[in-house]
């Protein structure tokens, strides 16, 4: 059994555009994308549990190897980092295409993915990258299961609770309230040093840099602005009447 | 330029959210088509979509129990290749269509552009309006390929029912699944109690956070909410403490809303909960502290204690209605 998981190392802190792009400026500190360490710890769980080689894979700067490392601390066994600069930039498209390739290589029976990025970026990936190859897809697991070739997930959505069973190979998004990730020992830090971290580029994968990056996505940001700001804006402040004016507010504006 | 829109059904209903984006479609095209994907009978919901201003709406019937993204791919990408004129697809956010949207993005090599929550056309192009860095900025997006698909913020468009009186075009479509797409299938669905309308689709949101000051303190939101006819939501710090259920955290982490009255009980407005709410129509704040973040977006700052005020309004809301 193998069982890759789809991360994403993210900026730490307060983001921020590069002027030049309209792209997020990924130089300064990162870190491991929260739901990525439920998606690594439910991967560990499925090891241990019975018998798994765990892949990490990400595309990202050089830097994305701590993201790694924080992963193969936790007990990943081994990952890939397409880190190319042809790739910087890429929109959901051109990075499905970029994942998509490295898992076909890899060919495992279940990818996991972790369900919100903290950056906004590629919240919806996962389909893009099932799609890519032929797999079927389920988001938002709260509970992971395998059985007999099959993967069992159970989610919670907007009208209520399912349940879906996939044929293997499939791929799972996995929400955080799925489990509670393991810190890393500094054992396992140690230990994470010693892991195979292996890199590729665009043309390893075989795909050609122009269909990548900022110039090869399909989509476009042609400006940033400020936002509309509210205006009229009311202030009370409660000497005893503010219900009544709240009240007065709402029923002038037809709320009521 | 011709505009397909997602139209999604649960358990017998068309989500209002994807009404909203068939109402801004409708705004932008009159031309209009609109794909309706499920195992019902649909000509019914084919004719209500013509209410919010659906000119075609093609039908397909999946078989399936219950919705996945899978049958809703294929029926789309089948559609685009019968129909290649159709260059813009809009979804309104949710769990299944954001799925179907970004699984169709990879097959088409579509451009995708989400979380919009506004579009309109520049030159005959469509540019999506798309916040970012938690709210403090608004990108104009664009696509640069044949294809362009939209996922729009839930909420973020009003579903209008009054479209000039018109009879959509019914097509009803046959389409081959792939067989990944048969490889998944829902085996199990329980439906949440119906109490009052859901979080995405109320009006009328009342949240409370850390101010509400305990778990019997959201009883004032729960009747606050009551008399004005919506959904109570909560901030995650008040979810933490055990206040209110996790389905009803409004935040970065929780729900994305935009109900036309967003009343915010002792929410400080932290980032986390103000891109969450923040594109509500009309916020009423009431906090105690009068330097609370949540004063700067607020329509209505209230300087004052929920559990003095909320009790008063709820007294004068319930004389109104008599």
């Amino acid at each position: 059994m193998k069982i890759a998981v789809c991360v994403k190392h993210v900026p730490t802190g307060t983001l921020r555009m590069r002027p030049d792009s309209g792209t997020l400026d990924r130089s300064g500190p990162g870190e491991l994308n929260a739901t990525d360490k439920n998606a690594i710890e439910e991967a560990l769980r499925l090891k241990e549990s019975g018998d798994a080689e765990v892949v990490l894979v990400t595309m990202g700067p050089a830097a994305a190897t701590e993201s790694l490392r924080t992963g193969l601390g936790m007990g990943a066994d081994r990952a890939l980092l397409v880190d190319d600069e042809a790739v910087a930039g890429s929109d959901l498209v051109a990075t499905s295409l970029v994942l998509g390739r490295v898992l076909e290589r890899e060919a495992p029976d279940l990818v996991l993915f972790g369900q919100q990025t903290a950056d906004g970026g590629g919240a919806v990936l996962w389909a893009a990258v099932a799609e890519r190859l032929q797999l079927p897809f389920v988001s938002q697991a709260t509970q992971l299961s395998l059985d007999d070739g099959l993967v069992r997930v159970e989610r919670e959505t907007e009208v209520g609770n399912d349940t879906i069973e996939a044929k293997l190979p499939a791929v799972v998004a996995v929400s955080d309230a799925i489990n509670e990730p393991r810190y890393t020992s500094l054992k396992g830090m140690m230990g994470a040093k010693k892991k195979p971290l292996d890199t590729l580029t665009a043309s390893d994968l075989g795909i050609a840099a122009d269909t990548l990056g900022v110039a090869g996505s399909q989509t476009v940001v042609l400006g940033v602005g400020a936002p509309p700001a509210r205006t009229g804006a009311v202030t009370i402040e409660d000497d005893g009447a503010a219900a009544q004016a709240i009240f007065d507010y709402l029923l002038e504006r037809d709320l009521v | 330029m011709s505009v397909l829109v997602f139209l999604e059904q649960h358990e017998h209903a068309l989500s209002l959210g994807s009404l909203g984006v068939l109402t801004k479609a409708a705004a932008l095209d009159p031309d209009v088509a609109a794909v309706l994907v499920g195992n019902d009978e649909l000509e019914p919901f084919a004719r209500e979509a013509g209410r919010y201003g659906a000119a075609t709406v093609f039908t397909v019937v999946d078989a399936f129990p219950s919705p996945l993204p899978g049958p809703r791919i294929d029926a789309v990408v089948e559609l685009v290749r019968r129909f290649p004129n159709f260059d813009t697809i809009l979804f309104s956010n949710s769990v299944l269509a954001a799925d179907v949207a970004a699984g169709l993005a990879a097959r088409l090599e579509a451009g995708i552009n989400w979380d919009l929550v506004d579009l309109e056309f520049r030159d005959g192009q469509p540019v999506g309006k798309q916040p970012m860095l938690q709210e403090s900025q608004v990108a104009d997006v664009g696509w640069r390929s044949p294809q362009r698909i939209a996922l729009f913020r839930a909420g973020s468009c009003a579903a209008d029912p009054s479209a000039p009186e018109r009879e959509p075009t019914v097509e009803s479509l046959t389409v081959a699944f792939a067989e990944h797409t048969l490889a998944a299938r829902v085996i199990e669905r329980t439906l949440r109690a119906d109490e009052g309308p859901s979080l995405g689709d109320a009006d009328v949101i009342v949240a409370g956070g850390i101010g509400v000051g305990s778990k019997e303190g959201f009883e004032i939101a729960e009747q606050l909410a009551a008399a004005l006819g919506g959904a109570v939501g909560a901030t995650r710090a008040a979810v933490y403490k055990g206040w209110y259920p996790a389905s009803a955290q409004i935040g970065q982490t929780g729900k994305t809303v935009s109900p036309k009255l967003y009343v915010a009980l002792g929410i400080s407005g932290a980032v986390q909960h103000k891109v969450g709410m923040q594109n509500s129509k009309t916020i009423v704040a009431i906090n105690k502290d009068p330097h609370a973040p949540i004063f700067e977006f607020s329509d209505v700052a209230v300087v004052g204690d929920v559990h003095t005020v909320v009790p008063e309004l709820i007294d004068l809301l319930r004389k109104h209605a008599g």
